[in-house]
């Protein structure tokens, strides 16, 4: 692979925002048939030039070639037609066409010269079978959840003659399975010599399917490597410009006292997509909830917090029947929820870290009592210093923080609530290896003061790792709760796997 | 920041310009006399003037604030005046300011229930805002005209005229009753929570309602004010005229009200609004009314002017110009020497 000439090249490149510079004198070399990672910190700048390379941001500095000839890419679209194909780290979808308009948008396939329906729904379908997914290519994508958002992204950016193919966390909501089905793809192009660009946090992956890793720190290249030659501790130090040994998940005490009181108890709680689930969060509990794709898991949280309507069942709070029929209601009770949808659901992105983090505490003293300035920016100050935000800087809109970091300021959200259940759906998503151990962390610490959480993740390990107790959902249903001392990732795997044949 | 950066200078700059303009070409445009203890001049009548569409454009602003957009208000200042002044009409006393304190709080009462109706078909039912508001602006004017038995209801009472061209002091009382509200509005959206749950209703509703925000009542409420002020603005409108004209009343204003709040610099997706920002566009749309009649040009050409002076400020403030703005800024600036500042070795791959 040496000696061969990199089919994209990044030279100096700098992209400035205001003052601060988010991509600084960087270089990036892509070449032919080989997979190549993007390795920083949150904020560091991966997105960043990721967007500058394919046409979402202008350089300010910098050449970018593609074969040696110098190109520029006015918009997106300049890219996809010199056959680069990207998938953004915010799904850029439209989530009220359907999943065939989705992936065929701007090539629908036409029979005298009309769109036709049946064709397009025809080949989406054969590009999803592809990837290793049965969805109706019909439905309307809005109503999926994010993982499937995400596969179909991904779907549509392989679904075109690419040469190059940009993936910024294309993984952070799968589970195990659809990342095998990825990553078959992903060497597939590779043997037909496309040049592919992952950006993940998850290491395992990156030395599974990367040869060769650029890193990143500040928006600085710190240096380019290829993985075999790099060891995991020294490309986390090279991420973090210090040691990862000064992060250690903090083991919690396995003795989860069988006595411990229940806070929050769940009954027979049936709403779209889970029924009949039986749960109980115990006073300084941490419940992981495992499942696979489909199984249910946001469907459950959203049923315990007001978000989703409640069909049947019954819910508990302190042993009283709460009546938790909206957000708003159950935070009143000390439920709070955050969506596994940051974009959609979480971040309002026109709004200041500040204005964000005080949203929900102002919305739950209502209107007329309204928190000081001063007392605003004293909370949300300390927030960002525990939560480690960066940039710390209070007035800037949310929407211009790097995903890891918005994900921080939405857990600041409903933390400064100083809630008493606290449902995370896939809070660690899209965070940097060291930040995920701080909130890690973090839950822990919290539910040594006597939080209940309730903590969903579609990395098995980690809920293993958090959760006191793991509830297993298949289908819908919580077919067990276990010990996690008891179990391992493989049998966790094993369990949430079973086909569902002899239930009931 | 750079001052050019602020949203409200652009707005600013174009107010300016055209009173520079106007100033220029009519010295007299500057003028302002006391004559009795009461302020005259063109300025004052443009103050005065504005009123109406200011109270729309305010209402107007909260509303676009959520994402809405009410269509309505132009045929609610028609019912409102055709309530008021029927009121009146009907009274054995018009001209007692007993009978038209009683019109002026049923016809603010009857404009409240309407911005409520449309209210509750946006927020409870779900309907877009354009096609709810649809609704009560062809429905509206209807009903005015059906209170008024189909006549321009006139009346001849001095409280009433007094909303309209009375004094307060040195000022107009119309210009009053707008500078109170602005007050208001600006007061509410300082002092409690209103503005920035308005905004986050706006960016995201259901974001906001996760987060429990009680966005539906926002909403509510939002064309609640609304309907309110387009009340009021049809009461001034009646005063002026002194009679309660169910085609003419508001005709068209729901389409300058919105036009004032863009120029303002409130985007029509809605979220960030500005009150400051919809007061200077009213102001401008204002200035401009009174430039084209001072020019004497012709009443079918005047909205050709309208339209060029729009299209410069819609320009001048579109983030596209103003990236162009900056990179022309940046091109004169010479290129940062950063490339020899130290930098961390940088390894490569063999
Ligand atoms: N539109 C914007 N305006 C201002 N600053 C921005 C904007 N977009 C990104 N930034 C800043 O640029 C820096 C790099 O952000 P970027 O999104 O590239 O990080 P990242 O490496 O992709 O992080 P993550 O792992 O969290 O996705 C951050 O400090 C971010 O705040
Ligand atoms: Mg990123």
């Amino acid at each position: 692979m040496d000696g061969a000439r990199p089919l994209l090249e990044l030279t100096g490149a700098t992209v400035r925002f205001g003052a601060d510079a988010a991509l600084d004198d960087v270089s990036f070399r892509m070449f032919p048939g080989e997979v190549h990672s993007l390795m920083g910190e949150n904020g560091a700048g991966k997105s960043t030039l990721i967007k500058a390379v394919t046409g979402a941001l202008a350089l300010d500095e910098g050449t970018l070639t593609l074969d040696g000839d110098e190109v520029r890419f006015p918009t997106p679209h300049d890219a996809q037609r010199a056959g680069i194909s990207t998938v953004y780290q915010e799904i850029e979808l439209l989530p009220n066409l359907s999943v065939a308009e989705n992936i065929l948008l701007g090539r629908e396939p036409r029979a005298h010269g009309v769109v036709s329906q049946r064709r397009m729904r025809d080949q989406a379908r054969g590009i999803l079978a592809d990837l290793g997914l049965d969805i109706d290519p019909a439905s309307i994508l809005g109503t999926h959840s994010v993982a499937v958002q995400q596969l179909v992204a991904i779907a549509r950016a392989i679904s075109t003659d690419v040469r190059v193919l940009v993936l910024d966390e294309p993984t952070s909501s799968l589970d195990l399975d659809e990342v095998g089905e990825l990553f078959r793809i992903i060497r597939e192009l590779k043997a037909r010599g496309v040049a592919i660009l992952f950006v993940s946090h998850f290491l395992d992956q990156v030395y599974e399917i990367c040869d060769r890793v650029t890193v990143l720190r500040d928006g600085r290249l710190v240096g380019e490597y290829l993985t075999r030659e790099l060891l995991r501790i020294d490309l986390v130090h090279k991420m973090l410009g210090h040691d990862v040994s000064d992060y250690k998940a903090r083991q919690r005490e396995p003795v989860t006292q069988p006595d411990a009181p229940v806070f929050l108890s769940a009954r027979g709680v049936t709403a779209r997509g889970i029924g009949a689930a039986d749960l109980d969060l115990g006073e300084a509990e941490i419940v992981g909830i495992a499942g696979l794709l489909g199984s249910g898991r946001t469907e459950l949280a959203r049923a315990l917090t007001g978000a989703a309507h409640l069909d049947a069942g019954i819910i508990r709070i302190e042993g009283r029947a709460a009546h938790l029929d909206s957000p708003r209601r159950a935070i009143s009770l000390g439920v709070v929820y955050s969506s596994e949808n940051r974009r959609a659901e979480g971040i309002l992105a026109e709004l200041s870290v500040l204005e964000n983090i005080t949203l929900a505490l102002q919305a739950h003293r209502g209107i007329f009592r309204r928190i000081r300035p001063a007392r605003q920016r004293e909370l949300a100050q300390s927030w960002v210093e525990a939560l480690g935000i960066r940039p710390p800087d209070l007035d800037r809109p949310a929407g211009t923080l790097s995903g890891g970091n918005q994900q921080k300021v939405l857990l600041a959200r409903l933390l400064a609530l100083a809630p008493r259940v606290l449902v995370l759906d896939e809070p660690t998503r899209g965070i940097d290896v060291g930040a995920k151990v701080d909130i890690q962390n973090l839950v822990g610490e919290l539910a040594d003061n006597g939080l209940s959480v309730m903590f969903i993740s579609a990395e098995l390990e980690e809920v293993l790792r958090v959760g006191d107790r793991v509830a297993i959902l298949r289908d819908g249903r919580i077919v067990e709760t276990l010990r996690s001392g008891d179990m391992t990732v493989d049998s966790l795997l094993a369990l949430v796997a079973q086909p569902d044949e002899q239930e009931g | 920041m750079r001052i050019w950066r602020h949203r409200l200078f652009w707005p600013s700059a174009a107010l300016v310009v055209l009173v520079a303009v106007n100033a220029i070409a009519r010295p007299q445009f500057l003028r302002i006399t006391l004559q009795d203890g009461e302020l005259y001049g063109a300025l004052i009548d443009i103050l005065r003037n504005s009123a109406p569409l200011m109270l729309v454009a305010l209402g107007m602003t909260i509303v676009i604030a959520t994402r809405g957009i009410d269509l309505s208000v132009g045929a609610v200042m028609a019912v409102s005046g055709a309530v008021a002044l029927t009121i009146i009409d009907g009274s054995g006393d018009p001209g007692a300011t007993g009978t038209v304190l009683v019109a002026v709080v049923v016809a603010l009462l009857v404009s409240l229930v309407l911005g409520a109706w449309n209210g509750f078909l946006v927020s409870a039912l779900g309907i877009q805002p354009i096609v709810a508001t649809l609704v009560l602006m062809l429905a509206g004017r209807g009903v005015a005209l059906l209170i008024t038995g189909g006549f321009i209801t006139t009346v001849n009472s001095a409280p009433l005229a007094y909303i309209a061209s009375g004094y307060l002091t040195v000022l107009p009382f119309a210009f009053i009753i707008s500078v109170v509200v602005i007050t208001a509005l600006g007061l509410v959206e300082r002092r409690t929570a209103l503005g920035v749950l308005t905004e986050a209703v706006g960016i995201n509703p259901e974001a906001s309602r996760l987060a429990g925000v009680r966005s539906r009542g926002i909403i509510w409420g939002a064309y609640m004010v609304s309907g309110v002020l387009a009340g009021l603005a049809g009461i001034i409108y009646a005063s002026n005229i002194k009679a309660a004209d169910a085609n003419a009343a508001g005709f068209l204003i729901e389409l300058y009200a919105i036009l004032a709040v863009v120029l303002g610099g409130t985007s029509l997706a809605g979220g960030k609004f500005s009150i400051a920002g919809t007061v200077i566009g009213v102001l401008i749309i204002q200035t401009l009314d009174s430039t084209i009649l001072f020019l004497g040009v012709p009443s079918a050409q005047s909205p050709v002017f309208f339209a060029f002076v729009v299209v410069a400020v819609v320009i001048a403030q579109s983030p596209r110009t103003r990236n162009a703005l900056r990179a022309l800024g940046g091109a004169r600036r010479p290129r940062a020497a950063a490339s020899v500042q130290d930098r961390p070795k940088v390894e490569v791959a063999s």
